[in-house]
């Protein structure tokens, strides 16, 4: 069998297919900005730091021989990044934002002058779950690969969601998120809170870099991260900072990146190339459809300093 | 769970209390005994060092020097959590809420002991119990940025009750509660210290306030304590002098004759614009306000006055109608601002009309800094300009500040008002704009703002003022009109108002 024989059914499965594969660096980053933006910073570094735990994760693989001894490396490597980041911030008149650009250069330069002896040798790949062994025909299958991290990813953003309001750490993100001065009155010391949250979030976009090394793509290259780190900065901002929202907008974002790629499988020769624009457009569409002049932005943490 | 309110109170003292900012002592030498189980009160004019000696207190500040005793025991506090722990809480001027957050998930986060894991139908129900003892009803349930601002006083005391306290400190407490509401939370606390359950110390600039439920009473002036003794042995005019010396009080000055002829300074018609919920609309059908009158405009807060001024601001868009002055119609943009000698004062300044981590000097030169003596243009912005001029403005207006480089974020509640006071009430005022002026401020500062706009109004202002506070109105105004519901529903002529009819009116009686 082959594509001419489900027809035009390929384009929406190869979506669907591409949602998955391609939504899962989207997923652990913006998770992993959402809980940092949440604590009323900012960190734009991410995009080194995915860079960063992709190196690292290969690296780690290639050497073990254990892809999970390779993602439990990338997340390792993205927490330093984070505290780094976080550790930087707490002096006064520090600007998160600037901090994170300049950690997003240094992320990526470092990988690739660690990561030059990796680009050669292969590393093992993270498991993926067949969830369409049942059906015969290969699309079908190929779609219904569900990487492991992809579930975790989910799981995730279902849990965060339910975290944000049902215990005590989520409260205390959020308070200190929207006032420092409120959090200080309550004996919290804003910095030390956001040193845990960028921490984290530099670990869940080291994960996220993983994925992209040891699975999709999978192999060690500069130019592994077409900016997925940056976007999924902007992903959180469209997500409102809901962690469902962001795996709501990250699947969206893949499946719109697949259209084109999808076309092209099916035969259609001329223009796709167009529709591999169509998350950035799409991104733009809905930004724009769901922004108001009169209103700020709903659900904003407070302290966060671009919405200040 | 520890949502029980009947604790043992606990007395505070301090020793001789510094506190340096700078090269500025805000508290020097402060020796206060708030004994256990007693309403104290704090007076203090504006920047005298009230909320930083609480502050001290509550180890949000740490003293230069000076010891704290809590029930005769030296303790060191370092932090509000310290306090906390010690059974110390405060009610902050500025409010401490999480904006984001819901007023039971405010509570409940705020309490020292939470679960990791919190279990909302139990926390819900013991907050419901704990509320069966409170005599107002406040809603737990919604996004406190989208409660009124006495509701967030409210839910700010009943924060602190939550907690359990055994000394309370309230900054300012009733200064955005109507009068029904200051009773209620007055008196509750007021109950319990009777009960010896709790101890308060309230910084307050309301005398009758203070005479009515305190016990005690201590006085700063310019960071030092200028007497301390029991509320039945002191008048208002002796804590009055305390207060501020022997200081003359700014007196109104005579009201100039109006003429009914007057121009037409500011006209409003058919003005509809969204309110702050988006879902309802105010109308104001039809408005003037000549030169040389007060044009009062009461109502009960949340009626639509905060988004009429917007519009006026030029804060909020609005959908229809149009407003004039002097014929011109006006957008509130600066250049018309300056053109028509508009000048504007909000309320909540520090939010509506300050930069708040710019300077003073700056702040205060919003309006004049790009253009020279003749109203020119300048292609060059000269600092020391800058400098003069706001200190000249300083000066006259007894602004209280460290110095003119300080962030107008480190000024005093009330001095804050006068910074914007002062930058809007230079130069010509063809038409002026006013929204709860006193809010925050001491008796004296307050007597002083009310002359200075019955000045401008002398001097042919037409004054636009909008107030919570209708005693303010009654002494001020040339005419009341009230707000109710988004529209404009009554007007009387200052000669025949009636307190009562006016009342009727604001709670939408008619
Ligand atoms: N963080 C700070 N840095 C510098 N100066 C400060 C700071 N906090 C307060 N001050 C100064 O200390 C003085 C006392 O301020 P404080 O807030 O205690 O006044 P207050 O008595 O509470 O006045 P109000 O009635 O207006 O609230 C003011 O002159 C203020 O400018
Ligand atoms: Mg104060």
């Amino acid at each position: 069998m082959d594509a001419t024989e489900i027809g035009l059914w390929g384009v929406p499965l190869a979506i669907l297919g591409g949602a998955i594969r391609v939504s899962t660096p989207f997923i652990f980053v913006s998770l992993g900005e959402a809980i940092t933006e949440r604590s009323g910073r900012i960190n734009l570094g991410l995009e080194g730091t995915l860079v960063f735990g992709a190196m690292s994760a290969y690296a780690v693989a290639v050497m073990t021989g254990s892809p999970w001894l390779g993602l439990l490396a990338a997340a390792f490597a993205g927490l330093c990044f984070g505290l780094f980041h976080g550790w930087i911030c707490k002096f006064p008149k520090v600007n998160d934002i600037a901090i994170g650009i300049a950690l997003m250069l240094f992320g990526s330069g470092l990988a690739f002058f660690f990561g030059k002896p990796f680009i050669q040798p292969s590393a093992p790949d993270l498991p993926a779950i067949p969830f369409g062994a049942w059906s015969d025909i290969p699309q079908v299958q190929a779609a219904l690969d569900v990487n492991v991290l992809f579930l975790i990813g989910a799981a995730l953003a279902a849990f965060l969601w339910w975290a944000f309001r049902n215990t005590r750490a989520g409260l205390i993100l959020r308070v200190v998120g929207d006032s420092s001065d409120a959090a200080r009155a309550m004996g919290l010391n804003p910095n030390t809170v956001r040193l845990a949250a960028t921490g984290v979030g530099g670990a869940l976009a080291g994960i996220g870099g993983a994925y992209l090394s040891l699975y999709y793509p999978g192999s060690w290259t500069e130019g592994i991260s077409s900016g997925q780190g940056l976007m999924a900065v902007a992903l959180v901002i469209f997500a409102r900072w809901n962690p469902l929202g962001c795996f709501a907008a990250a699947l969206l974002f893949g499946g719109a990146g697949a259209l084109g790629p999808a076309l092209q499988s099916v035969g259609v020769t001329q223009g796709y190339y167009l529709f591999y624009a169509a998350p950035y457009i799409l991104t733009l569409v809905i930004m724009i459809a769901t922004s108001s002049p009169s209103r700020s932005l709903a659900g904003a943490p407070g302290e966060l300093s671009i919405t200040k | 769970m520890s949502a029980t309110i009947s604790k043992k109170a606990v007395g505070v003292e301090t020793i001789g209390m510094t506190m340096r900012f700078g090269a500025f002592t805000a508290l020097d030498d402060v020796s206060v005994k708030v004994s256990t189980g007693s309403f104290h009160a704090l007076l203090g004019e504006n920047g005298a060092g009230k909320s930083t000696l609480v502050k001290c207190m509550m180890g949000f500040y740490h003293p230069t020097s000076g010891d704290i005793l809590v029930d005769g025991r030296e303790v060191t506090i370092a932090s509000p959590r310290d306090a906390s722990a010690l059974g110390l809480g405060m009610v902050y001027q500025h409010f401490t809420l999480v904006p984001s957050l819901t007023g039971a998930e405010n509570l409940v986060i705020s309490r020292e002991k939470v679960p990791g894991v919190i279990d909302w139908r139990k926390e819900r129900a013991a907050l419901a119990q704990f509320m069966e003892r409170m005599p107002f009803k406040l809603p737990l349930d919604v996004k406190v940025a989208e409660l009124a601002a006495g509701e967030k006083q409210k839910l700010e005391i009943v924060k602190q009750l939550y907690l359990g306290r055994s000394f309370l400190v309230l900054d300012e407490p009733t200064s955005v509660l109507t009068p029904g509401e200051a009773q209620e939370v007055l008196g509750l606390v007021r109950a319990m210290t009777r009960a010896g359950d709790l101890t308060v110390l309230m910084i307050s600039h309301k005398f009758h306030e203070v005479t009515a439920f305190a016990d005690d009473v201590s006085v700063l002036r310019k960071g030092r304590l200028t007497g301390t003794g029991c509320v039945t042995d002191l008048d208002h005019r002796q804590m009055a002098t305390m207060m501020i010396g022997d200081q003359p009080i700014a007196a109104l000055d005579s009201r100039a004759e109006p003429k009914p002829d007057a121009e037409i300074v500011l006209k409003v018609k058919a003005l509809k614009a969204p309110d702050r919920t988006g879902l309802k609309s105010i109308r104001i059908e039809d408005l003037d306000v000549r030169s040389g009158e007060i044009v009062g405009i009461a109502g009960i807060s949340g009626n639509g006055q905060k988004e009429f001024l917007e519009v006026l601001a030029g804060q909020r868009p609005r959908d229809a109608g149009e407003v004039t002055v002097r014929g011109t119609a006006y957008a509130a943009t600066r250049a018309e601002a300056r053109a028509l000698n508009v000048r504007l004062i909000p309320e909540e300044p520090m939010k509506n009309a300050c930069a708040p981590k710019m300077t003073v000097a700056e702040n205060i030169s919003f309006r004049t800094f790009d253009i020279d003596g003749n109203g020119k243009p300048v292609s060059w912005i000269s600092a020391s300009a800058i400098r003069s001029f706001s200190a000249r403005l300083v000066e006259q207006f007894k602004v209280k500040t460290a110095s003119l480089s300080s962030p107008i974020a480190s000024l005093s509640g009330g001095n804050v008002q006068r910074a914007v006071l002062a930058r809007e009430l230079t130069g010509e005022v063809d038409l002026l704009i006013v929204s709860n002026p006193c809010f925050g401020l001491d008796f004296s500062a307050v007597a002083e703002i009310r002359a200075r706009i019955m000045k401008a109004r002398n001097a042919g202002a037409a004054v636009l003022l909008m107030s919570e506070d209708l005693d303010e109105l009654l002494e001020l105004s040339d005419r009341i009109v009230v707000m109710s519901d988004g529209a404009l529903v009554y007007e009387t002529p200052i000669a025949q108002a009636s307190v009562q009819t006016i009342g009727e009116h604001m709670a939408g009686h008619h």
